[in-house]
């Protein structure tokens, strides 16, 4: 039997090793966790994009959409999207539920139809409106979404980064892992990479252009994801960005998408 | 259709008004395999079509409005040529309450085979068989949230009548409908004021609806009778009726599980329908970026063989790929098969973008081994090949 005073020793040598082997995860949450804590209370946002789909041959394709977002206490955000462009989809839209790592709720109204349905969302691989996103990467980031691993710190342009591993906590994700370059000073997310089911890389995206908004949130003005493996790549350019707009949940309802804004 | 466009010009002019502009336009051919059935029907033919859309808001947003024309002109079968007002409409958003007052085409219900309780609109049948294209009807209409579920409350004045195709055309009865001498129960006939209440709410994965309908059917008897000359015809009668619809939809995993069910009570019978199946979905089959949704639904009615609606005791199995890719490609492909006497009819529909505009739309529809006594006897001859390009704005 060891004596107290023994295993108060035993146990002061034990917990750094222990802790050291748990920081990389550790560490890498804490940042995940900093990052969400610094965009909290941003409220409501609503803004533009605009979505260029290349292909390999370099032709090009555009969608116009326009974002609402609701920040939701205790859940994920709402999110509606309004398709102006391509034409034939003028009047698409479709409604977000998030929900951490529980399938979202998604509605999508079909304006030729004049028609609301509600659609499975469990599997978020596939792509967004045939670009490079998937759905899963346009979602809103749950903390919880992920495991983390702190790999380093780097320098990122005029930044220096943490740079995290991020594994899908989620079913069906169409990746392994994630490599995310996060500055380390609003922890605006620089560059990621994205590793598929085979583990080889499938996806590079680079945002820039970032502006600041009521003096605190940060936005991308710029997004692109390039697909290694197809060439293919889509670019978003984000403007108009309006933040606590007044929107609440009353926008955010499936029976609202008949109305014709 | 002139006072529409009167008021549209008025709340273009009116100020901070906005109004936006959309649409298409869509030139549409379409053959069929076999001569026809019935003297006077023609073998192929090409068709225009015109949807423009204008719609704008004022007071903030409190305030919407739209109107959405159509317009379909025709070189060989006057029957489906027709214009219709499918909206125009003043929307206002107070708090919790929706009010929507004009002429209205809306939606209820689940299914993807066929549309039991979607009673408001009036099908605009020479646009299609599938009950999908609507006539535009008048309403006052309130939709209220509340925490325990969203209530409409319609009040419907003035009726639409179907549309049917003339002698030329071809997926007709055998006889010609004749809608001169449309005939109702009600001694309003089509001024006869209908009522209609839905409550719906989402439980968590499930969707569940329960309307309630009073007033003229927008399905009619086609009784015998005869024309200016004595011909036979069919006439069109419009019965009073009441249905209660109940729709659910539920999500569990990669399944959709859908459910509509109809109890309607009019003179001539009461009767019970339903539509029930499910629809599955693969997802980005052989690691490709294409989805495949299975879908399977089962309709039963309870009248007897014959006297029931186009679909009794049948079984629809459909499979739809989506492409995933930058046209928005997409191919839906169906099949329906009477279970008591085999009749079956297919239709695959394909579709995708060219350019940033134009669509391009194939759609092919056979009906094999139906039986002379079934209502879709009268069809046999009509497999028939559709393309349609349409330039979107």
């Amino acid at each position: 039997m060891f004596k107290p005073k023994t295993a108060l020793l035993l146990a002061l040598v034990a917990i750094p090793a222990a802790a050291s082997a748990q920081s990389a995860e550790q560490k890498g949450l804490e940042i995940a966790k900093a990052a969400k804590a610094y965009d909290r209370g941003f409220t409501d946002f609503s803004a533009n994009m605009i979505m260029t789909l290349k292909n390999r041959s370099g032709e090009t394709s555009t969608r116009l959409i326009r974002i609402r977002s609701l920040e939701v206490e205790g859940d994920g955000d709402r999110s509606l999207s309004i398709f102006d462009e391509p034409a034939d989809v003028k009047g698409t839209k479709m409604l977000t539920y998030s929900h951490g790592l529980e399938p979202d709720d998604q509605w999508l109204y079909l304006p030729a139809l004049k028609r609301v349905k509600r659609i499975s969302s469990r599997n978020k691989s596939g792509p967004f409106m045939g670009s490079t996103f998937a759905f899963e990467d346009l979602g809103s980031q749950e903390v919880e979404k992920y495991t983390y691993r702190y790999l380093r710190e780097e320098p990122c342009g005029d930044w220096t980064c943490h740079v995290i591993e991020r594994y899908p906590a989620y079913e069906f994700s169409g990746y392994t892992r994630q490599v995310a370059w996060i500055d380390s000073e609003a922890y605006r997310l620089v560059k990621a990479e994205f590793y598929d089911r085979k583990k080889t890389l499938l996806k590079t995206l680079t945002a820039g252009d970032f502006r600041q908004y009521l003096g605190h949130y940060w936005r991308p003005g710029t997004m692109n994801m390039v697909n290694h493996q197809t060439g293919k790549s889509t670019l978003l350019e984000w403007n108009d960005y309006q933040f606590r707009t007044g929107l609440t949940e009353s926008d955010f309802r499936s029976q609202t998408l008949k109305r014709n804004d | 259709m002139r006072r529409a466009f009167f008021f549209a010009v008025l709340l273009l002019t009116s100020a901070g008004a906005r109004a936006e502009f959309s649409g298409n336009v869509a030139v549409e051919g379409q053959a069929f395999g076999e001569s026809a059935q019935f003297d006077q029907q023609f073998d192929s033919n090409v068709t225009l079509s015109f949807e423009p859309r204008w719609n704008g808001e004022w007071n903030d947003a409190d305030d919407l409005w739209s109107l959405e024309l159509f317009l379909r002109a025709d070189d060989g079968d006057a029957g489906r040529e027709h214009a219709d007002i499918r909206e125009a409409l003043w929307l206002r958003i107070d708090g919790d309450n929706e009010w929507r007052v004009g002429i209205n085409t809306m939606f209820w219900g689940v299914a993807e085979s066929q549309h039991l309780v979607d009673v408001i609109n009036q099908i605009d049948q020479v646009e299609g068989i599938d009950g999908e294209d609507k006539l535009g009807q008048p309403m006052i209409h309130l939709k209220r949230y509340q925490d325990w579920g969203v209530l409409d409350f319609l009040v419907l004045p003035g009726f639409r009548e179907r549309t049917f195709q003339s002698a030329a055309g071809r997926l007709r009865t055998p006889l010609v409908v004749d809608t001169e001498q449309a005939a109702y129960e009600s001694s309003d006939e089509e001024r006869h004021v209908d009522y209609a209440f839905r409550f719906s709410q989402t439980y968590g994965d499930l969707d569940l609806g329960v309307s309630w309908f009073r007033g003229t059917s927008r399905d009619p008897l086609l009784l015998p009778g005869s024309d200016r000359d004595g011909n036979p015809v069919l006439i069109p009668f419009y019965q009073q009726m009441a249905q209660l619809g109940v729709d659910a939809q539920w999500i569990y995993r990669d399944w959709i599980w859908r459910l509509e069910f109809i109890r309607r009570e009019a003179r001539s019978n009461d009767y019970g329908a339903y539509v029930a199946g499910f629809e599955y979905t693969f997802y980005g089959i052989v690691e490709t970026d294409i989805d495949f949704g299975t879908l399977v639904e089962y309709s039963a009615d309870s009248r007897p063989e014959g006297e029931g609606g186009a679909f009794d005791h049948d079984i629809f199995v459909g499979g739809r790929f989506g492409f995933n890719d930058a046209q928005s490609s997409e191919i839906l492909a169906g099949f329906v098969i009477d279970t008591e006497n085999r009749g079956r009819s297919f239709r695959v529909e394909g579709s995708r973008r060219f350019g940033a505009s134009w669509k391009g739309t194939l759609e092919l529809q056979t009906f094999s081994n139906i039986d002379a006594d079934d209502l879709l006897a009268a069809l046999q001859n009509d497999d028939y090949l559709l393309l349609e390009m349409a330039y979107y704005f």
